[in-house]
């Protein structure tokens, strides 16, 4: 509310005060995944029990494939807790970019209508897929009590691995929500890529068992880098990292934040024209 | 004093693709189009840039305006004029493709009423997430829910999903919120029409109250120039993409009513109308003589030939005429039925009906017809608001002393018996 603050429409301006918007508008981030959350379980008869029923049969089936069947190892971690601790990064991984990347499609309407900074969309779309990666948090802690297993220090590093599953999930989850706009293809490319990801991505396995000089290629995969994390902080012990792929994939994180977050400002004064 | 908006030079331009119904592209097209390009530059590298697919629209082409703190501006003009294209860059939904807008004060823009509103959720919960869509903070609306649920009578309903509400519920909420804003310009479109009129008249007084106790700055349009009239002191008139008149309200509203109808040209249809049964194609006003006219005399017979166009013939086609005035009230209406004139076997191409309005009932005004063939009780086959507009002057009436006074729209010729005593007998005896 002040009324000396100036502003200024031109063709191709950016905008001064965009950031600043942004946290003016912060509470919508807030509302718009409450709302999603709402209504997600409105009328559905289990509720939010459908958070914990997805990644448990995952876990189990991996489990039984690759742990019983296939017989990998585990480095000496119980396997459902070896999967579980990758499952985490990737389900919230799969489920922002699936759910960021249809963002602006379904609030098209809002968007036609009203101003606010569009990158609320997409991230609250993120913030809700990170309240279900909370909930499968506790079915890990569940898992580890259960297995008697616990982390050492390194657990204290945690917060800072999940930063690195956010920015993952932040920067391709822009990128698919402003290329969906223009390109309803890309509609199609997500389940695709959801589901190719789960397989070269480390969720089932340890990524241990990829022989040495292949490592630094597979951690091209950026997922490849955050699980990789995830299992070094929580499982602890005798887990190692291979900081060249670690290192490599976050470079790789951090270049799709980046250049996420510049293609979405570009485009997004045209979404209104194109939705 | 410097004005809180200052547009210059403002242009919109939208391409319009002429083959796709959908806006948004394809990737195979984008690939298919690039390649064919590339080709089509091989063979003719001569050849224009032209693309048949894809058309220049501009929705706005060099608009400027000021406007000073507190007015409250109308923005008229037909569809596709534009208008929307405005209000949607000045809330910054879309940008324009040139020019500049220097806005002073926190803008809130209310294009649709309940946008962002969810069925599922209920009506307490949606005033909390619409409040934030529109950029109020939680303690804002926490500050103001009352109100707002006062506005907008829905107390017994708070609980309720709003997929359970009233049409009518549903409106006066989603505007209950956007009311209640407090921005320092406010901008709505053409929203306030899915009311009822008793809501209508609530919405504009919360919005003239805003306006006069806030000095806040309103933008608003609508098709209803008597709300223009009643609610705004400032307009501008759009015409294709164009500002052709600006200024005082009543300056401007006159100016569009004229332009709409007032020409001696009388009415002619745009298109051929083809897929129309009946279709209304052109309609003039003749003076007695049979001497197009627009300015009558109030004591003129006013003749008025309206044309058919007949692609498919139907029994039972009636043709009306409604007289409306320049406030917009309907007071005359009047039907005759076609049939008798086409019982001959061979259908006719055209039709034409003529009507004669008596001299001496219209009073000096300006004076709207709307026309239309329907069948009825059954269908609408054409109907043109506006078709025609003429102008009646007092020639020489008892009231003719009064002219530009509101005296009514009709002469009735009433008996007056002026006596001692009441004289009721007599005066029905006249």
């Amino acid at each position: 509310m002040n009324m000396n603050s100036e502003l200024i429409i031109e063709a191709g301006r950016t905008e001064r005060h965009y950031w600043r918007d942004l946290w003016r508008y912060r509470e919508l981030f807030y509302f718009l995944a409450w709302r999603d959350i709402l209504v997600r379980y409105k009328q559905t008869a289990i509720g939010v029990l459908w958070a914990l029923i997805r990644p448990l049969l995952t876990m189990a089936v991996f489990t039984l494939v690759f742990g019983k069947l296939a017989k990998l190892p585990s480095d000496g971690v119980p396997y459902p807790i070896l999967v579980f601790a990758a499952m985490l990064p990737w389900q919230f991984f799969a489920n922002a970019f699936t759910e960021a990347g249809n963002s602006l499609i379904s609030n098209a309407n809002m968007i036609s209508k009203v101003y606010f900074p569009r990158l609320v969309v997409p991230t609250s779309a993120v913030i809700v897929s990170f309240v279900d990666f909370l909930i499968s948090g506790a079915i890990l802690v569940g898992l580890m009590l259960w297995y008697g297993y616990l982390p050492d220090w390194r657990i204290a590093l945690l917060p800072f691995f999940i930063l690195i599953a956010f920015a993952a999930a932040m920067g391709s989850g822009l990128w698919i929500a402003a290329l969906n706009v223009r390109y309803r293809d890309f509609r199609y490319i997500i389940p695709f890529v959801v589901q190719f990801g789960l397989y070269v991505s480390p969720v089932g396995f340890s990524s241990s068992i990829v022989p040495e000089k292949w490592r630094l290629i597979y951690s091209l995969n950026p997922m490849v880098g955050v699980i990789d994390g995830f299992r070094w902080a929580i499982l602890g012990g005798n887990v190692t990292i291979f900081w060249p792929g670690f290192l490599l994939s976050n470079t790789l994180v951090m270049l799709m934040l980046v250049t996420g977050i510049r293609y979405f400002r570009k485009t997004e004064k045209t979404f209104a024209d194109v939705i | 004093m410097a004005p809180v908006i200052k547009v210059e030079n403002l242009s919109k331009k939208y391409i319009i693709g002429h083959r796709k119904q959908e806006r948004y592209t394809a990737l195979r097209d984008v690939v298919a189009n690039g390649v064919k390009r590339t080709i089509g530059k091989l063979l003719h590298p001569h050849a224009g840039q032209n693309d048949p697919e894809h058309e220049e629209f501009w929705a706005l082409k060099d608009v400027s305006f000021d406007i000073q703190q507190g007015d409250r501006v109308g923005i008229i003009g037909r569809n596709g004029a534009g208008k929307s294209t405005l209000l949607k860059i000045l809330s910054r939904i879309t940008e324009p493709t040139s020019g500049k807008i220097s806005i002073k004060g926190r803008v809130a823009s209310l294009l649709e009423v309940g946008t962002g509103f969810h069925p599922e959720l209920t009506g307490r919960e949606n005033i909390y997430l619409n409040g934030a869509i529109l950029g109020m903070s939680r303690a804002e609306i926490k500050r103001k829910f009352d109100e707002i649920v006062a506005f907008a009578e829905v107390e017994k309903f708070l609980d309720t999903p709003v997929k359970h509400y009233s049409s009518g519920m549903y409106v006066r909420l989603a505007f209950a919120v956007a009311a209640h804003l407090e921005p320092e310009i406010l901008i709505v479109d053409e929203v306030l029409a899915v009311g009822d009129a008793q809501f209508q008249k609530k919405c504009l007084g919360k919005m003239e109250e805003v306006s006069l106790t806030g000095g806040r700055t309103v933008l608003f349009v609508s098709h209803q120039m008597g709300a223009i009239a009643q609610f705004c002191n400032k307009a501008l008139l759009l015409d294709k993409g164009m500002i052709t008149q600006s200024g005082e309200v009543k300056h401007v509203v006159n100016y569009y009513m004229n332009l709409s109808a007032n020409n001696m040209d009388g009415f002619k249809a745009e298109t051929a109308a083809g897929h129309k049964d009946v279709a209304i194609v052109r309609a003039q006003s003749y003076d007695i003589d049979g001497n197009p006219s627009v300015n009558f005399m109030h004591d003129q017979k006013i003749v008025i030939v309206i044309t058919c166009k007949v692609n498919r013939w139907i029994n039972g086609v009636d043709v009306r005429v409604a007289v409306r005035d320049s406030k917009r009230n309907v007071f005359t209406t009047d039907t005759e039925g076609m049939e008798l004139l086409a019982q001959n076997e061979e259908a006719p191409e055209e039709l034409h009906a003529t009507v004669v309005i008596p001299a001496g009932i219209l009073r000096p005004e300006q004076y709207f017809f709307k026309l239309a063939a329907y069948i009825p009780n059954q269908a609408i086959l054409d109907l043109v608001e506006d078709a025609l507009s003429v102008t009646v002057v007092d020639g020489g009436s008892k009231y003719a002393a009064s002219e530009g006074l509101d005296y009514g729209c009709v002469f009735v010729d009433c008996k007056w018996v002026i006596d001692t005593n009441p004289s009721h007998q007599k005066a029905l005896s006249l």
